[in-house]
Formats: C-alpha cells, structure tokens, sequence
C-alpha cells in the first residue's frame, strides 16, 4: 500500500504508508560561503548571510535566489567562510583606547586662543 | 511562516551543566543590559541546547510548512494567485535556510538537522500535520497562521541571540506581504458568491482548532521557563501571545460576517481577556507525537525530496572542500 493523498501529484508519487525512520545515508556537506549585498551603485556591499555550495558558481546561484530576490540589488560578493579572518569578542580588548587621545582629533586643537593674544600684544 | 508552541526539553535533575558563576553572571548581566550573544561569545551550555532546539524546529516549520500550501500551486484559481502562491511559498523555503544557517552557528550542521527532521527525531509546528482541503483552506492558512507566526517572530526577534534575530528581522519583512495575500484571499471568498463564503467558513471551521492549538499549551511557570525567559529565548508566554493573536484576528473575522466555532469565545469586557473553549491539549500531543492526519505524508514527501536530490548534491561534491561553520 502506497500513501494516498488529496494532492493527486503526492499519491502519484508512491510513497510508503508506514514511516521509513532510517537516517539519510551518505550526507553531503557542502562548505559555506559569506555573502555581501548591495542595494545601489554607490552604497556599501553589507553583509547579509550564508548559503551551502560546492563552490563559487553554485553559491552565487544560490545566494542570488536568497538574497536578491526580492530586495533591490546590483551586486553579490561571494565570499569562502573559510577565507574570513576574524577576531575573537574575548580579545575585545584589544580595541580599547588609550581616551587621552585628542592629538587625533581635529577638536584637539585650538589655536584661535593663541592667535588672539598674538594679534592683542602685536596690534599696539 | 512559523509555529508557536516550541518543544522545549525539559532537563532533568542532575544532568544540567554546572557553570562557572562568574561567567555565567557576566552572561545574565549582558542579556540583562540588552546586549546580543554572538557565536563566538561564551554562553551555558542549556543556553546552547534550547536555542539549537529552538531554531531548528523554527527552521523544520517552514520547510514543512510549506508543504500544505504548495500542494495547491498547480491547482490555482488564476494565474496572478499561482505567481503569488508560488512567492510564498518560495519565502518560506528560503526563511528555512537563514535559520538553518542561524543554528548552525550554535554547532550543529544543518544536514544533521534535516537528518532529524526526516527520521523524525525533530519536530516543527503541529499546524502543518493538518491537510489543506480546498483553496480556502489555503487563504486561512495564509492570513491567520503567518499572523500568528508574525505575533510569534516578532516577539522572538528582540531575543538575546544576534543571529536568530537578525534572521527574524529579515524573515518578518517578508512575511508582512505574506498576511496581506492570504487577508485578500479571505476578503474575495467571503464577499463572493454564497458557495464561495461557504467554502472559506469551511476552511475556518476546520483551522480554528490548529489555530487555537499554534501557541502551545499554557506554560506552567516554571523553573525551566523562568530561566529561558530571563535569558531572552523565549519572549513570551504562550497565553499572552494567543491573547495577542484573539485581540488582533478576532474583529477582523467577525467583520466579515464569518462565525468562529467556538461558542465561548468571548472578550471580558472587564479584563481585556478573552475568554474560549480550552483545547484539547491530548489531541495536541498525540498528533505531534506522529499520530495526526498528514505526519506521515509530511515526513514522506520531504524524505523523497531529500533522496531525488542527492545525485545533484554528490555530482557536485568536491571531497576536498571542508564544511566551515557559517560566521553569523
């Protein structure tokens, strides 16, 4: 007995009626590649996922039906997960700043203090 | 498209991991201060387990779920009905894939998940074990389960974990057109032709139960649940978001003239509480448990995909490339 059911393509199919609880064999793991999006010439490409894909190619097949599918878009970049450098957040540290850093501030310096009293003492 | 009522496993006495205190302090102060957890941030490992679990039947769900639906593809009334049935449904699919992605960055490989989906170790939404009997049927799925699932992701993605909700977010957009289509599907059968309104209270006679059952039974507040609620994975509880869901659905069918079939079903004038027939939380369990009407069908129909597909999948398989988990 096949399983029958109210989507005549389904019945068609010949499925087992009892369920078949085996595990699928040989299981492909394909990698995984990044995938950067951008909405218009000119903006930033974002990045705004993942896909599973054999290479290149087939993640950006992929990543075009994922992402740019329906959102505006100009351009995918299709980066190996892999490739991705990235540092740890336990190593956040590492970005913490020194906070007396004015001299790399355009507001660190002032000069029309001393202009002024440059042009008090010359003006006499 | 997604289904309330998650299944979370309970942990029994003993086999929950002892964690260090301090870091688990910083953890609860970091969820507390409204931060997100990343994949490569510390978290408990029951943290760990019930988002897995948490996301992949999410993920489950819309892969099922899009099973009851696209069976009416072919069978269409009209072709702007079957381009957007076929939109839907291809959403749907597609929201599968960033949540797979979002667990997998937790640890688990998304073949593993579908290989619990397929022998049945994994569940998905209970609703999607039920058949769509005709069109209409279609259109209520359409508007009020994606409204209840709306309810339910929205909630959900302002959660603690950055990519479960970043995934939210995306997915919610999508699904605002989603209600939209199935509302207008709703709206044409019932200001239609006298068959066309006996079809569509049809197919809500026959949802209504599904529908009710969506959130999951009352949750018994727990330990367990107190903790999944602090550390943000669960959002709300399963009775205030089918309030929720009563208070925005309700009027909206009654104004069509449409009859629920819940004679109780009434809102408390006083309490802002609506009041119904409390359902029957045995059939809920039975039929998640395997025994409902389309269990088998589902788990057939997704396992018979998964085999047509494997040549393509093996012709394109380069054994050199290793599986990498996915950065956020």
């Amino acid at each position: 007995m096949s399983l029958k059911s109210l989507d005549p393509r389904i019945t068609r199919e010949g499925l087992p009626e009892e369920p078949d609880n085996t595990p699928v064999e040989n299981i492909h793991h394909w990698t995984t590649f990044e995938v950067f999006h951008q909405t218009k010439k000119g903006d930033r490409h974002i990045h705004v996922g993942s896909v599973h894909a054999p290479n290149h190619e087939m993640a950006y097949i992929l990543a075009k039906e994922q992402f740019a599918r329906r959102a505006d878009c100009v351009s995918l970049w299709i980066v190996k997960t892999s490739d991705v450098y990235q540092t740890n957040y336990r190593d956040e540290d590492m970005y913490e700043n020194n906070q007396e850093k004015m001299y790399r501030e355009a507001g660190g310096y002032k000069v029309m203090e001393r202009i002024n009293k440059y042009r008090k003492e010359h003006s006499k | 498209m997604y289904g309330g009522g998650y299944i979370f496993e309970e942990t029994k006495n003993g086999e929950r991991t002892v964690e260090d205190p301090k870091r688990l302090e910083d953890f609860e102060a970091r969820i507390q201060a409204g931060e997100k957890i990343e994949p490569m941030d510390w978290m408990p490992a029951e943290y760990r387990k019930q988002l897995i679990r948490m996301i992949e039947q999410h993920a489950h769900s819309e892969i099922i779920g899009a099973l009851p639906e696209g069976t009416w593809i072919t069978r269409a009334p009209g072709f702007r009905r079957k381009l957007a049935l076929m939109a839907k449904v291809q959403d749907e699919v597609g929201h599968a894939q960033l949540l797979y992605s979002a667990a997998e960055t937790l640890g688990k490989p998304r073949e593993m998940m579908i290989n619990d989906l397929i022998t049945g170790k994994s569940k998905y939404s209970n609703v999607f074990n039920y058949p769509a009997v005709t069109w209409a049927d279609t259109a209520v799925i359409a508007w009020l389960i994606d409204a209840g699932a709306i309810i339910n992701q929205v909630a959900n993605s302002k959660g603690s974990y950055g990519p479960y909700c970043r995934a939210l977010e995306r997915i919610c957009m999508e699904e605002s057109f989603h209600l939209k289509y199935g509302h207008d599907n709703v709206v044409f059968l019932a200001t239609g032709t006298p068959k066309q309104r006996e079809m569509v209270q049809d197919a809500l006679n026959r949802w209504w139960k599904p529908i009710m059952h969506f959130f999951g039974p009352s949750d018994k507040i727990s330990v367990h649940t107190e903790t999944l609620m602090r550390w943000k994975v669960k959002m709300a509880s399963n009775d205030d978001m089918r309030q929720k869901f009563l208070d925005m659905y309700v009027p909206k069918i009654w104004e069509l003239g449409l009859s629920i079939p819940d004679q109780k079903l009434k809102k408390n004038e006083d309490t802002g509480i609506w009041d119904y027939t409390e359902p029957d939380w045995e059939e809920f369990k039975r039929v998640i448990n395997g025994d409902g009407p389309c269990n088998k069908e589902r788990l057939a129909v997704r396992r018979r995909a998964e085999e047509k597909g494997e040549w393509v999948r093996k012709a394109l398989m380069r054994n050199a490339e290793e599986y990498t988990i996915p950065l956020s």
